[in-house]
């Protein structure tokens, strides 16, 4: 066969640039003394600093977990700097007095900032490094009663809600990596809807690493209080650079009675060379507790950088007629891993859930679908449906799923679908004898496997993810 | 002459399929070729739309004077050939609409003509679909998703109606359609007959071409045309079958 399926060019990544700023970066390492340093840097309360020094001093005995279906060397916690910023006055009162090349920055990767370039109806929190640059739409959104800032200056000026709920979801002990970020997580994105509000623009936090040789280790924590509704979009970019990054992101959300969040994540962080030299590791840890009844958490991810993602944004289902629902596409290509899913834990009654994951692996990908469904004794009349598609294209790349069920409760309903394909030569050379280019006819089968999934996203978004799938799958045929 | 085949020669998975086949097509005719189970027919049909499963070995094939083996499958279509599927396959998540607007917008940017719009696109697309006795729901659904089998050669009709080729090459679009589709289907493939295009109807049965006049019949046989003739040629195989035109075959 001589449609070339398999022929690989290098697909150029868009978002590879540096910015040339000076920084100020900690030398590598990480010490209780990097600790201080950094909760110093944050003018941190006492209690937050002993908190994050509790949270090093576990991860220290903790060993690194190795149960995932991804390969990589092993990783020097100590040749990591913990802390970049790019220098600037300590405490910005307006956008005037931002960097113009930061502001720069963020308009080339979308995200413009000031105030006339602003997208409509998207507030955005945007994280350079290791510290937030800006937040948008503030004011309008404190008419409402909503907060939404940097996680470091939430703890400054909203102790209360912070130290409520921070780890409260996601402890500071959970695992390895959540661990880590506990203890260096630098900046992140802070979110409190209050009361019966329903928040009236999309928030959305756009993470840049810029330095090199450093980690991102950013934290965000979202609470919906109750009969609120908050949507929430992550996006995230890295400049091409040849060595691994790391990033060990932690993610709360909590949903109290009748509370909707809705977090959709639009992750592009540099994958790597065809060589699979440089790029991202993207070891996350994502929780959304829905602790009040007829709560609802909802996570879509669309994943199509790192060089290895590895994460399962996970609902857990305590109050009563709770929903969770993941709706997930993660795509490898040249030599990327994936080892992703999600946890749906059943506690209350009547609890929901929904999986759709979308697989798609081209090149010399690897993409594993891992999710666990477990319903516990008190979980009367729980319901889980899942789904899992994989799509191959080539004869290089892997599909894998392994999905775990626990049911403790015999009341439980559960359906499991899954189905794995070869991306059809039949179905490209039918759209190519409409008129359709190999790359437009890839596009529009891919596009329509992960339809379900597309369609949960924000309107403004879904545009973005269907060109970032074209782009990544870009010299996968040819 | 639009299509020109000399001596063509085609494998598939190193079997000799074609075995010289020469054809020769006008604009404003409509060629139909018929033949037993086995003889070549949609190899003949696939090969000429580039599929990549099938090598062509020996022969050429000029397509408006032009080398017609030389061109990508995709830029066949935006010169103007297409291909009714014998087996249409489905494209899940993509509706109807949009997998026919993205045909007919991929040859209008070839000819340097502009996009149409879905909205425009609509009201282009209705009379067309009216044409094959269709409503609005058909274009909602995605493409040959849970149609049966008749409705998937509607479908490739419908298709054939907006994108309006110069060379058509029909395969076995009547096969698996009851009588009142089949009156359908070859009503508006008639209907869009002009001096300036052409029709290659690839059938088993005398059915259809009683629908749509040929101008020429040709009989496939082992890989090559036997024999050509006008359209009582069809009539003549409808009464006797192929087996005397294998014995003759043989003979020769």
């Amino acid at each position: 066969m001589s449609t070339g399926i398999e022929a690989q060019v290098l697909q150029p990544y868009k978002y590879g640039f540096i910015t040339d700023i000076e920084a100020e970066v900690v030398p590598p390492g990480l010490s209780e003394d990097v600790i201080r340093l950094i909760s110093a840097k944050k003018g941190e309360p006492e209690w937050m600093l002993d908190w994050r020094l509790k949270a090093y001093r576990n991860w220290v005995k903790m060993p690194e977990p190795h149960w995932s279906n991804v390969k990589y060397g092993p990783i020097d916690y100590q040749a990591i700097s913990y802390y970049a910023a790019p220098k600037q006055r300590p405490q910005l009162e307006n956008l005037e007095q931002v960097d113009p090349k930061l502001l720069e920055t963020f308009e080339k990767l979308g995200i413009p900032i000031e105030e006339r370039k602003r997208l409509t109806g998207v507030a955005v929190d945007a994280v350079f490094d290791s510290v937030s640059v800006a937040t948008t739409f503030r004011e309008e959104l404190a008419k409402h009663g909503i907060i939404f800032c940097a996680i470091s200056e939430a703890i400054r000026e909203h102790p209360e809600l912070v130290r409520q709920y921070l780890g409260s979801v996601v402890p500071y002990n959970d695992n390895f990596f959540a661990a880590l970020n506990s203890a260096v997580f630098t900046d992140g994105s802070f979110a409190y809807i209050p009361k019966g509000v329903r928040c009236p623009l999309e928030l959305s936090t756009y993470f840049r690493i810029n330095a090199s040789a450093t980690g991102q280790f950013e934290r965000t924590l979202i609470i919906a209080d109750e009969g609120s509704h908050v949507s929430y979009l992550e996006g995230c970019s890295a400049p091409i650079r040849d060595e691994n990054q790391l990033h060990a992101a932690v993610v709360e959300l909590v949903a109290l009675d009748d509370a909707t969040i809705k977090y959709s994540t639009i992750q592009n962080w540099y994958p790597g060379d065809e060589n699979g030299r440089g790029g991202i590791y993207n070891f996350v840890t994502k929780r959304g507790a829905c602790r009040g009844r007829n709560s609802k958490v909802s996570w879509t991810q669309v994943e199509t950088g790192s060089a290895i993602t590895w994460k399962y944004p996970g609902c857990i289902l305590q109050g009563d007629n709770s929903i969770g629902e993941f709706y997930s596409v993660a795509v490898t290509n040249q030599r990327q891993q994936a080892d992703t899913g999600t946890k749906m834990i059943h506690m209350g009654k009547n609890t929901r859930s929904t999986i759709v994951s979308k697989g798609i692996s081209a090149g010399r990908g690897q993409n594993t679908y891992r999710g666990l469904v477990k319903i516990l004794k008190g979980a009367d009349n729980a319901r889980n449906y899942s789904q899992c598609d994989s799509m191959l294209i080539g004869d290089q790349c892997g599909a894998h799923t392994f999905p775990y069920i626990d049911v403790r409760n015999s009341t439980a309903i559960m359906e499991h679908e899954a189905s794995t394909s070869k991306i059809g030569e039949d179905q490209i050379f039918y759209a190519k004898q409409r008129g359709l280019s190999a790359e437009d006819a890839v596009s529009m089968i891919v596009n329509g496997f992960c339809k379900e999934v597309f369609k949960e996203l924000p309107m403004e978004f879904a545009v973005e993810a269907q060109r970032l799938l074209g782009i990544s799958l870009e010299g996968s045929v040819g | 002459m639009l299509l020109e085949i000399k001596n063509l020669h085609a494998t598939v998975e190193g079997r000799e399929i074609l075995r010289g086949v020469d054809l020769a097509v006008n604009v404003g005719e409509v060629h139909a070729i018929m033949g037993p189970n086995g003889s070549g027919k949609s190899t003949l049909a696939q090969v000429l739309a580039g599929h990549p499963a099938y090598a062509v070995t020996a022969g050429t094939v000029l397509y408006q004077g032009k080398d017609l083996l030389a061109m990508t499958p995709e830029a066949r279509a935006r010169e103007g050939v297409f291909l009714a599927f014998q087996y249409p396959v489905a494209i899940r998540g993509i509706t109807n609409a949009y997998f026919l607007r993205s045909a007919v917008n991929a040859i209008r940017k070839y000819r340097g003509e502009e996009e149409f719009g879905p909205v425009e696109f609509m009201d282009a697309l209705a009379e067309k679909l009216q044409a094959i006795g269709w409503d609005d729901s058909y274009l909602s659904r995605p493409v040959n998703e849970g149609f049966s089998g008749g409705e998937k050669k509607r479908n490739e009709i419908l298709q054939l109606a907006v994108l309006d080729p110069k060379l058509a090459i029909l395969d076995e679009t009547d096969s698996g359609l009851d009588i009142d589709a089949l009156k359908t289907v070859a009503h508006t493939v008639d209907k869009l007959r002009r001096p300036d295009n052409a029709t290659v109807l690839v059938t088993h049965y005398y059915r259809i071409l009683t629908h749509i006049q040929p101008d020429v019949v040709h009989v496939l046989s082992n890989g090559r045309i036997v024999k050509s003739g006008g359209k009582e040629l069809a009539l003549e195989l409808e009464e006797k079958g192929y087996d005397w035109l294998r014995e003759a075959a043989a003979v020769a």
